[in-house]
């Protein structure tokens, strides 16, 4: 076999994984169905901090953000295509082609890197947004971990973290709902006591040198079957900004 | 592409123009418009040359603009132009008739004291919306337009869709939308069919003119060879839709005017003086027709190309404003929010926002028309009975006014008279 089917090989296969990831009825089904709502507070706080004006063409034009645990890039692109200049990062060294070759097909030109948060913190990269959606209940010490991401920060940047609260309806949505019922998500996605209640989210996020300036809850609507913001029940899935102080 | 302003801001310049509109009718135009003007490149294709498009005498239709669709006009910025020759409907007379009979004592009356602002709707003719239209068009920086060339084929990949002009030219989009009305071919090549059938009935359309005014009231005579509507024209005139059996409507076109006047008259009445014709006659044949999806991959669908109803209540452009409005507004926030406005999902928005409320509108305007286009004396009793009670019951007929008059439901921005 020669070096070029090899690639040819390759390539079909990262296609096929990239299209798995962006197919909206596919494995990823339950992120499509977030994406708007996550995108519509992101874009909001992004727009609201460094007084961008969203109905322009290429508003985040000029900064630059990085994706955290970016997957497939469904984050990741549609900053791009506000015109950010974008960082995705995934630990999981298999997504990074995966998502190169989708944003190849879609003509962007996004920086994936197989790296963690601490890594690119070591490397002294800084960033004017950093996207932390659906990561701090996966690591085992976040406070390390939101320290890290703290540094990865300029001073007056701007950190989105979404993850989800510690409660009996969290127990019942998250993980008898989603990964039992549904089977929107793998059995042993999460780790109910991993998860962490907005206040403790906010503790963390000071002691890691940041400040919080708003929180608030995304939530399902089971019979419009559409997600939404919503200011007081943030007893599921939630969505926070911080701010890195300005030395 | 010969338009600077109109390169792709989207998809990280990987295609020609953000969205291509296959028809360049009122609701091709209309979106193109709005969708320019929230910040989007449009290019229209039409295959009507550019000189037949502004020609006056090119239709002869005049429009029962319901209040929504007027407000999403002025926030698309045409009500000025338009605003001299419009004329507002300040009631609705619904009434059974028969020919030589004049209309039943029992008859339903809306008003526009009924509902909060202003009149019901306005009558716009054609000749004047079509020509302010293209005007704001030919002024606006991000839309593109390619007349006297057809759509020939369509392609979708993973990135975006390729459209084939009977030119030759090859133009690629995030998405493309087929406002090509009933027949139009965009639906087919995106793979979605359509359910419908012909009524075997024609609508003869005219502008008459009368002895005294029409103080601003329409009017809908249910006769059994199909309605007659009577929609208030500026000055004293009156727009006339009447529908007949396709055989007699076909005996009563081929006759001098003098002669088709003499037809019209017993069924008009007399309460508006005598009457003569105001302008050209025109004859549209009338069919139900409803696609099965509106959306497909990279293609959504808008207008007739949609759904072509029944004329009877006047809302055929109505419901295609309100797919313009919606499908303006799913595009333009996925826009916002970075998304790939193509993508099915987003696409999938507009569906479930409209589809509904279309299948509504063309299984009660069908119904209405089958009701109402019959001699049988129990039917005939029945809806008289019917008319005097919605009458008599003013909060079933305010619910009457603000359905015809585009009010009702979750209503997409531009319905509400704010930009996208």
């Amino acid at each position: 076999m020669t070096e070029s089917t090899i690639d040819t090989t390759e390539v079909a296969k990262f296609e096929a994984m990239a299209a798995e990831w962006w197919d909206p009825r596919g494995k990823f089904k339950p992120l499509h169905m977030q994406n708007p709502c996550r995108l519509d507070y992101i874009c909001r706080q992004i727009a609201a901090e460094f007084d961008r004006d969203l109905s322009q063409q290429r508003p985040f034009e000029g900064l630059r953000l990085l994706d955290i645990g970016c997957g497939g890039g469904l984050l990741s692109e549609p900053m791009a295509r506000r015109g950010a200049e974008v960082v995705g990062a995934d630990a999981a060294a298999g997504n990074i082609p995966v998502a190169e070759v989708h944003a190849r097909q879609g003509g962007l030109d996004i920086d994936y890197r197989h790296t963690t948060a601490e890594a690119l913190a070591a490397e002294g990269e800084t960033f004017d947004v950093v996207l932390n959606m659906e990561v701090v209940e996966h690591v085992s010490d976040p406070a390390a971990y939101l320290t890290a991401c703290r540094r990865l920060l300029k001073p007056g940047g701007l950190m989105i973290c979404s993850t989800l609260n510690r409660t009996m309806r969290s127990f019942g949505a998250a993980i008898v709902g989603a990964e039992h019922i549904m089977r929107w998500l793998p059995r042993g996605t999460h780790d109910w006591r991993k998860f962490i209640t907005p206040d403790e989210l906010y503790s963390l996020l000071r002691q890691a040198g940041l400040d919080p300036v708003d929180r608030q809850g995304m939530v399902f609507n089971p019979v419009t079957w559409q997600w939404s913001l919503n200011d007081r029940d943030l007893a599921v899935n939630y969505v926070t900004t911080s701010l890195n102080p300005a030395r | 592409m010969d338009n600077a302003g109109s390169a792709a801001i989207f998809g990280g310049m990987a295609h020609d123009t953000d969205v291509l509109i296959a028809g360049g009718g009122l609701n091709g135009c209309s979106l193109a418009l709005a969708l320019a003007q929230a910040g989007l490149s449009v290019t229209l294709v039409d295959p009507l040359p550019a000189k037949a498009r502004g020609d006056a005498a090119f239709d002869g239709r005049s429009y029962a603009l319901s209040v929504a669709s007027t407000r999403a006009l002025k926030a698309i910025g045409l009500w000025p132009q338009l605003a001299d020759e419009a004329q507002p409907i300040l009631g609705i007379r619904v009434s059974d008739g028969r020919a030589g009979q004049g209309p039943s004592p029992l008859s339903l009356t809306f008003d526009h004291a009924e509902i909060e602002d202003g009149p019901m709707g306005h009558m716009v003719e054609d000749r004047h919306l079509r020509p302010a239209l293209l005007d704001a068009m030919a002024r606006e920086g991000r839309l593109t337009q390619i007349t006297g060339v057809a759509t020939t084929a369509q392609e979708v990949d993973a990135s975006g869709v390729t459209v084939t002009l009977s030119d030759g030219r090859r133009l690629t989009a995030a998405v493309l939308v087929g406002c090509d009305g009933a027949r139009g071919p965009t639906a087919g090549r995106a793979g979605i069919s359509r359910t419908g059938w012909e009524y075997r009935q024609t609508a003869l359309v005219a502008a008459v003119g009368h002895e005294r005014p029409h103080g601003g009231i329409a009017h809908q005579f249910f006769m059994p060879e199909g309605p007659l509507a009577i929609l208030p024209l500026s000055g004293n005139r009156s727009s006339i839709v009447w529908t007949e059996r396709r055989d007699r409507a076909d005996r009563i076109n081929a006759l001098s005017d003098e002669d088709y006047l003499a037809v019209l008259r017993p069924r008009f009445g007399s309460f508006l003086g005598d009457l003569s014709l105001a302008g050209d006659r025109y004859t549209y044949p009338l069919g139900l027709g409803l696609a099965n999806a509106f959306v497909a991959d990279r293609v959504a669908l808008a207008g007739d190309a949609a759904h072509r109803v029944h004329p009877i209540a006047g809302q055929g452009l109505n419901a295609g404003l309100k797919d313009v409005a919606t499908l303006a507004e799913v595009l333009v926030e996925a826009m916002r929010r970075g998304e790939d406005i193509g993508r099915i999902d987003v696409l999938e928005r507009y569906q479930a926002w409209r589809r509904f409320d279309v299948t509504t509108l063309a299984v009660a305007t069908d119904g209405f028309n089958r009701l109402f286009s019959n001699d049988n004396a129990v039917l005939r009793l029945g809806r008289d009975l019917g008319l005097g009670l919605v009458n008599r019951l003013p909060g079933l007929r305010r619910g009457f006014i603000r359905e015809a008059a585009g009010l009702t439901g979750d209503l997409p921005r531009l319905l509400r008279g704010q930009p996208v």
